[in-house]
């Protein structure tokens, strides 16, 4: 299993690959199409990433000792977006999610959409994420 | 191509009044559909805020000194600029506030003391939420009941169910001139009629209207009339409320602070006359001169040139778009609107699209427009709104097209 430093390098990579905007849009679009899916019961309001002008569900399950994503998006583009930070965080230790850097999204030609104003709310993703990672870890800590 | 317009008009001289459209965004020759928003500003206007502080700044109303003078002079000038303009009666009827949104609020805090709790407030389904939102704050003080006039999927008023909710508990109406989000241009004349014909008073909200049509505020008989000038070449940060002398007479002040009044002890204060009761402290003085030379912008172009020119531009493009498959236009009442055209592609959310165009150099506007309550009419989680001004281009719209085609091939 890979760490969260590791992936990151890794789409680093692969993103640096591409020469303009458009292939880097076009691939973030396949990677959209390639989402591990939220399941449809999990799609309620509370799960639900507000500030985002698209909708943007994220849900979050404990296999073992790590967190497991699964998210769904009605834009595509969110989806893309949000499937990038799955592949980083899923399958991760709690503590390493609370603890990521999260600065490879610049590093990745992403910047724009880390704007707090930005309306697909990427950084409300992030702080999701990190809270279900706070949530597990405090459980484990307390059946510890 | 025909240029007819383009050439009567002489667009290319006119771009050149506004330097932003020189600018490149993402690499790309700016392509601005955004106007709806805001407009853009041209040299003139410009060159007129950076004159008020080179020559001429200082407190208005208030210094026995020259240069007080000389500012105070400006503003009132300004002030009688956009009387003209909207042919108020009086320059007093002319308040001049941050824009449309503080206009409302302003209008809307004044009946708080009017109104009871039968009475009834009808507001437009079209509406933007700053004429939403004040008038529910409104009747959550006062009891008032809030009631909608609906709409109609041509995105044109139900007029049939605005005659049958007027009745003699009816004491406000709000309705926009003009969408934000679809640019249907309602049947104010006779909103307004209908309305006075039970004694309620109406609040036209003009922010869209005014880039594209020149309103008589006399003519139309309205109460109240709201302008932001931002959308119409001037700069943010201010717009006027029209209001009739013995209305504004009525209407309690909604700040109170210096300039708006005559005598202040403790035990007791006296207000300032129109229109300074309304305009409390230091107002955004370039602002309100720079208003005015917006106006006198816009007029030395002419409206009738401006709005047979947009007109032009919005059915090319309407026509162009049209080629493409699966484009859905909402707000499709002919001839009954301004240069906006707010559409989605089946299948694609507004977002991507938005997305892909901005960085083709392209600024539309995605989402709700601050009109929720039209989305979920039309059950829509938003649109994608191109609205155009009198200084864009069929061959902008040709760019915008092709950079559609485009999104849209990579996001199928
Ligand atoms: C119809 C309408 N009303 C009100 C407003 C609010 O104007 P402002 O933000 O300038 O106060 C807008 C601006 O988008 C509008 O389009």
């Amino acid at each position: 299993m890979s760490s969260i430093q590791e992936r990151q390098d890794e789409i680093i990579e692969e993103f640096s690959m591409f020469e303009d905007w458009m292939q880097r849009y076009e691939y973030m679009i396949e990677l959209g199409k390639s989402l591990p899916l939220i399941d449809e019961k999990h799609k309620t309001e509370e799960n639900i990433i507000k500030g985002c002008q698209s909708r943007v569900w994220v849900y979050a399950e404990m296999e073992k000792d790590n967190v497991e994503f699964t998210a769904d998006s009605d834009a595509i583009i969110t989806k893309g977006i949000i499937a990038i930070l799955i592949r980083v965080f899923s399958g991760q230790k709690p503590e390493d999610i609370i603890s990521a850097d999260t600065g490879f999204i610049d590093a990745i030609g992403l910047k724009e959409h880390l704007s707090p104003t930005r309306a697909n709310g990427l950084v409300s993703m992030i702080k999701q994420m990190k809270m279900y990672a706070i949530a597990y870890n405090s459980q484990q800590n307390n059946k510890a | 191509m025909t240029n007819t317009s383009e050439q009567i008009l002489d667009i290319s001289k006119i771009r050149e009044d506004f330097p932003i459209l020189k600018r490149e965004i993402n690499g790309k020759p700016l392509v601005y559909f955004d106007n709806a928003a805001t407009s853009q500003t041209p040299r003139q206007v410009i060159d007129c805020i950076v004159d008020y502080y080179e020559n001429k700044n200082a407190n208005i109303h208030r210094g026995v000194h020259s240069l007080s003078q000389i500012a105070t002079d400006a503003y009132e000038a300004a002030r009688e600029t956009v009387r003209k303009h909207f042919n108020a009666e009086f320059a007093h009827e002319i308040i001049l506030t941050s824009g449309t949104t503080h206009s409302i609020n302003l209008v809307a805090n004044g009946y708080a003391s009017v109104l009871k709790p039968e009475d009834e407030i009808l507001v437009s389904a079209m509406e933007h939420h700053s004429n939403i939102v004040p008038w529910q704050m409104l009747c959550q003080k006062t009891g008032s009941q809030l009631k909608v006039i609906p709409m109609l999927h041509t995105g044109e008023l139900d007029m049939e169910a605005y005659k049958e909710l007027l009745n003699e508990n009816t004491k406000l109406v709000f309705v926009n001139h003009v969408s934000n989000a679809l640019g249907t241009i309602n049947p104010i004349e006779q909103i307004i009629n209908l309305a006075h014909g039970v004694d309620a008073k109406v609040l036209i909200d003009g922010a869209q209207a005014a880039p594209h049509l020149k309103a008589d505020v006399q003519a139309l008989d309205v109460d109240y009339y709201t302008v932001s000038a931002h959308k119409i070449c001037g700069p943010t940060g201010v717009g006027m409320l029209y209001g009739k002398e013995e209305l504004l007479n009525m209407l309690p002040p909604y700040q109170g602070g210096g300039e708006m009044i005559s005598e202040v002890t403790f035990e007791k204060t006296t207000y300032a006359g129109l229109p300074h009761k309304f305009e409390a402290g230091t107002p955004n003085i370039s602002g309100g001169i720079a208003f005015g030379a917006a106006l006198d912008y816009m007029n030395n172009i002419g409206f009738d040139a401006i709005a047979a020119y947009e007109m032009e531009l919005l059915n090319y493009a309407t026509s162009e778009i049209q080629q493409i498959e699966e484009v859905e236009i909402y707000g499709t009442s002919p001839d009954k609107k301004t240069a906006v055209l707010s559409f989605n592609i089946a299948g694609l959310h507004p977002y991507d699209i938005g997305t892909l165009l901005d960085k083709m150099g392209i600024a539309v506007r995605t989402g709700h427009h601050c009109a929720q309550p039209i989305m979920e009419f039309y059950k829509i989680p938003g649109t994608v709104r191109a609205s155009f001004s009198f200084y864009n281009t069929k061959a902008e719209i040709d760019a915008f097209i092709t950079a559609l085609k485009k999104a849209k091939s990579m996001l199928l």
